[in-house]
């Protein structure tokens, strides 16, 4: 299911309406994956306070939009792209890849609450592929 | 059996008493239809599924996403035993409809962003937890009969 020119297009339209809210959108979906998805926060034991909205929670939603604006701009080749961000997933994080679709869902929902009319169910498509590459290149170098 | 707090009880019957049905049913599986194409390989008979578009505006899609909508109604009113209350739906699409059950959370995900974009900032991570583990059940309970 690789991305096509059109959803190539339809992201960075997307993203140029939803880019400057990113650390919104990244504090409220890391914030909403610790609440829906409890066992999430078995990787933010070293954390003193993984509530939502903590100041830890805050500056990670931002890193983690951070990647997400950076696999936007290497949208024609994730897996190069990402190859960095893969090596410390798969070395030094190892965060289970089952995750990346649970905070690529809490993403979705989040835009849907904030930009309803432009997360269309085209816009829609188009990201969860994105998505689903970004997450895909995350976990190239696990193995 | 499935354990319910106040909170979730109280969410689920705030959420679907204030749901839209015959504009978030068809929204949410047109979105589903659009998102998941492979999903269309169940509405052979509903005519032109060519496009997004095409998808939003067929009639048959619209009625069968209310009709699909007011099924999660019954449970709404049966928290303590959905799995009973759709036992002869699972045995349905078990063994008429053949829908394969992994489809069932495809779409539930679609309601949970349809819902998320009516509710906006209402729709808070604790709603969502509660909405999702509704839907969680009721997609468990529609795989049940399965065999």
């Amino acid at each position: 299911m690789s991305l096509s020119d059109k959803d190539k297009a339809a992201v960075k339209a997307l993203w140029s309406k939803i880019g400057k809210s990113a650390d919104a959108i990244g504090n409220d979906a890391l914030s909403r994956m610790i609440v829906v998805y409890p066992q999430t926060k078995t990787y933010f034991s070293h954390w003193p306070d993984v509530t939502p909205g903590s100041p830890h929670i805050k500056a990670h939603g931002k890193k983690v939009m951070g990647g997400i604006a950076l696999a936007v701009s290497k949208i024609d080749d994730l897996k190069a792209g990402l190859s960095d961000l893969s090596e410390q997933h798969a070395y030094k994080l190892r965060v289970d890849p089952a995750n990346f679709k649970i905070l690529n869902h809490c993403i979705l929902v989040v835009i849907s609450t904030m930009f309803p009319k432009d997360f269309t169910p085209e816009a829609h498509v188009s990201l969860d592929k994105f998505l689903s590459g970004v997450a895909l290149a995350l976990a190239e170098r696990y193995r | 059996m499935v354990e319910w707090t106040d909170f979730e009880r109280a969410t689920i019957k705030d959420i679907f008493s204030k749901l839209e049905y015959d504009v978030v049913g068809p929204a949410t599986l047109a979105r589903c239809l659009v998102v998941y194409p492979w999903t269309q390989r169940y509405f052979g008979k509903f005519g032109n599924l060519y496009n997004a578009a095409a998808i939003a505006e067929n009639a048959m899609v619209s009625k069968h996403g209310t009709t699909i909508l007011h099924g999660l109604d019954r449970a709404v009113k049966n928290m303590d035993d959905i799995k009973n209350t759709y036992a002869e739906l699972s045995v349905l699409h078990s063994e008429k409809l053949h829908v394969d059950p992994d489809n069932f959370q495809l779409l539930a995900d679609c309601l949970t962003i349809v819902v998320a974009g009516r509710f906006g900032n209402t729709f808070t991570g604790e709603v969502q937890a509660a909405f999702q583990k509704f839907l969680s059940v009721v997609v468990s309970s529609l795989g049940r009969q399965y065999h």
